[in-house]
């Protein structure tokens, strides 16, 4: 990677912005006598870095198609930092979030990782959990050199193909929970399975790496069907299905899903196969909504699970009561407010981390964000408890990437009930590259 | 209008805009330095936009196919191929010319809003192209394009483009050709040609002109510009997705255009600074006096818009020359 401070640019070789910006100020702090030169943007002045605030840009999806989403992350994200502040903080900071909407649009996120790292002056950017936005801010991050930790469960991150400024230690990524699922589906559900995804990235995760999955267990895919993102009616793909499928593993996201079930359902009547799915297409979805009675019996992979479960450690039980989940998933405030349960606990779980990482590095201010991102690589493992209430994970320094357990979770009686747990080594594949060796 | 007079204090004006952006350099604090960078690269965009619906009076609903050959043409060269910089920034314009040249020849046998469908269904198309190529793609996730990767070597110089005053100054320089390049085009026999057809197309067809041929020529300069905007935005900013080429995309440059004044040289540049701004800072209001409304940007851009053409229908600098300033390009 290149250096910026070291770059030649010919623009800069007598009259530079920093020396422009220097001389303006120092002309504007004479004649104003005070700090205080201009507004927000304009205003330069040193933190007491002792005492002050440890600032981390939330990057929410407070609008567009990740709106759902975005207001659990930044629930989920307020009960983290309430828990941090309320035990002291990060070296003894408290911890300030500075929240930007970036529509779900990677143009806007790539501006809002901008503003981040020149104007609110971050110490780290969090949070985000499309794949596109993270894909489209991450060159951002990577040229301001702003540690960008994502809650985006793409493995873009663990692909090597971003930067070493970008970490996703709080959820396991698709790949790893696609091969996870392979060995229940080939034990439990059946041997032929018929794929329907969406004809987008995160089916195309789905699509490439099942087959090998499965057919390491002695499975295979017998079709794969996909459906454009643009379609509104799934009948017609129906009959692409072959007839001796033992299961359907289905994951279709967005507001069409409900339909999908529906005419999934009068396709089928009875006599179906056995359906296995992504609960990504449901979450925020109340699962006994009308139309949804279809998917009874059928199972689910679930990262955290929806519904309290029986054998609930106590750091899940705390976890879901400071965030503000029933037993149901949905806010204590609103039973039909339906939580993004099977994803958020990953900004639980990466606030803590950046908390272990800022403490082994001795952070003290952006100076030391290189120091963050090598103490952050040097981390190998979280323990299950109140930081980690999900599952106990394994990090992979080399590609940025946590691994943890997945959750199958089965339709009974309205609710979703965890019948298996998968343990972290189902999941681990071999790295793909070595962010360590990119300069920093 | 009285051309002669203008022309001094229209080239006076362009050369002053040229010379305070060149100025901002360095003097902007990083994070509007940053945000003028992206505007710049933007504006040409809306820039090439303008030419088709500003001067030609031809309303597209799908110029971000043409923003997004560039972004492609320039992107997967540069990610599948290893192009370097400038052959990837010519292969992103040349695919905007191939495609507006086809696009223009199929899409103006139409007008008014038959010519808005046409256009926006290719642009959906191809849209959907990036989908059905989703191998190279990558689709909506897209792709980043390597900070080593975009920089152009000159012997032993080596420009970084990533470095924020290189990559303002590369998109400054774009910005400049491409305004000299549209002061000229309209203040030439071609432009009035095309404000002729845009004023009455029947008129200026029987007057002798192939106002087909003009108009394909207006279409293909329009899609050259904002393939070269594209190109540049992959090139600057590194990353190539679907959802820059989705209809969104198409709708932006309209509303830059509207907002600064169409038919106006220097509108989609006011234009695309005052939608950046007023997005940016929409946000920060919202935050501010609406917490928990979850009320997005887009809504108050959106009354911005109304009340833009409630009350200056013809735009910011439309308005002003209307007024102030009748030379005004």
């Amino acid at each position: 990677m290149t250096d910026n401070r070291d770059s030649s640019s010919i623009f800069r070789k007598k009259i530079s912005r920093r020396s422009t910006l220097k001389g303006l100020g120092a002309t504007a702090a004479g004649l104003v006598a005070g700090p205080i030169v201009a507004g927000p943007g304009f205003v330069r002045y040193a933190q007491a870095q002792s005492s002050a605030p440890i600032k981390i840009g939330f990057q929410a999806h407070r609008t567009g198609i990740g709106a759902a989403y975005g207001r659990w992350y930044e629930k989920t994200t307020n009960a983290a930092i309430k828990a941090i502040n309320d035990a002291g903080g990060i070296t003894g900071r408290p911890v300030e979030i500075i929240v930007e909407d970036d529509g779900t649009d990677p143009g806007r996120g790539a501006e809002v990782v901008g503003k981040f790292a020149t104007q609110h002056k971050v110490d780290v950017a969090y949070g985000t959990l499309f794949s596109h936005v993270v894909i489209g801010s991450a060159p951002v991050a990577g040229e301001f050199k702003l540690p960008y930790f994502v809650v985006s469960e793409g493995h873009h991150v663990a692909s090597t193909k971003l930067n070493r400024y970008v970490f996703q230690p709080g959820i396991t990524d698709v790949k790893s929970q696609i091969q996870a699922m392979a060995p229940w589906i080939a034990a439990n559900a059946g041997k032929k399975v018929c794929q329907i995804f969406p004809d987008f990235a995160f089916g195309y995760d789905h699509r490439d790496y099942l087959p090998p999955a499965l057919k390491a267990q002695g499975a295979d895919v017998v079709a794969q069907i996909a459906i454009p993102p643009t379609e509104s009616s799934f009948t017609k793909y129906f009959p692409q299905i072959p007839s001796d499928t033992d299961v359907i593993y289905h994951v279709m996201v967005g507001p069409a899903v409900l339909t999908f079930v529906k005419e999934l359902g009068e396709f089928y009547g009875s006599n179906r196969p056995q359906l296995f799915g992504f609960i990504d297409s449901l979450e925020a979805v109340d699962i006994n909504s009308p139309g949804l009675e279809f998917l009874d019996g059928s199972h689910f992979w679930e990262g955290a699970p929806r519904y309290a479960q029986a054998d609930d450690s106590d750091a899940m039980k705390a976890y879901r009561a400071a965030v503000g989940i029933d037993d149901n998933g949905a806010s204590v405030d609103d039973p039909k407010d339906v939580s993004t349960a099977a994803h958020m606990f990953g900004c639980w779980e990466t606030l803590y981390v950046i908390k272990k990482a800022m403490e082994d590095a001795g952070y003290k201010g952006p100076e030391d964000r290189a120091k963050l991102v090598e103490a952050t690589e040097a981390l190998t493992e979280f323990a299950e408890g109140p930081e980690h209430p999900q599952g106990k994970k394994t990090f992979n320094g080399k590609i940025h990437q946590c691994f943890g357990i997945q959750n199958i979770s089965k339709v009974e009686d309205g609710k979703l009930k965890v019948v298996h747990k998968t343990s972290i080594e189902d999941g681990l594949y071999e790295p793909e590259g070595d962010y360590t060796t990119q300069a920093l | 209008m009285k051309n002669d007079d203008g022309a001094g204090k229209a080239i006076t004006l362009h050369a002053g805009v040229i010379a305070v952006l060149v100025a901002l350099n360095f003097v902007l604090p990083d994070y509007h330095h940053g945000v003028m960078a992206r505007v710049l690269v933007l504006a040409v965009y809306a820039m090439g936009y303008n030419l088709l619906f500003g001067y030609a009076g031809l309303l597209s609903l799908g110029h971000a196919m043409f923003f997004a050959a560039g972004l492609y043409g320039a992107g997967l060269t540069m990610y599948h191929l290893n192009w370097g910089v400038p052959s990837a920034f010519i292969a992103g314009l040349v695919a905007g010319v191939l495609l507006s040249l086809v696009i223009g020849v199929l899409a103006l046998r139409t007008k008014g809003v038959a010519f808005m469908i046409v256009t926006m269904m290719f642009a959906q198309v191809a849209y959907l192209l990036v989908y059905y190529f989703g191998t190279w793609t990558r689709g909506d996730e897209g792709l980043v394009i390597q900070q080593q990767a975009r920089a152009i070597e000159f012997g032993a110089t080596r420009l970084d483009l990533t470095d924020p005053t290189t990559r303002y100054m590369a998109a400054l320089l774009l910005f400049s050709v491409v305004l000299v390049i549209t002061l000229i085009v309209v203040r030439s026999s071609f432009g009035r040609v095309l404000v002729a057809i845009r004023e009455n197309e029947e008129r200026t067809k029987m007057l002798g002109y192939d106002t087909f041929a003009n108009k394909l020529a207006a279409m293909v300069a329009s899609g050259a510009i904002c393939a070269a905007a594209g190109a540049a935005y992959v090139i600057l900013f590194g990353y190539v997705g679907s959802t820059l080429a989705s209809v969104q995309y198409s709708i932006l440059p309209l509303l830059w255009v509207l907002l600064g004044g169409a038919a106006t040289t220097l509108g989609p540049l006011v234009g695309t600074v005052l939608m950046y701004y007023l997005i940016d800072g929409s946000s920060d209001l919202l935050k501010a006096y609406l917490p928990g409304w979850n009320v997005s940007y887009l809504g108050i851009v959106g009354v911005a818009l109304i009340l833009l053409v409630l009350f200056f229908p013809k735009g910011l600098l439309g308005t002003v020359r209307d007024r102030f300033a009748r030379w005004l390009p």
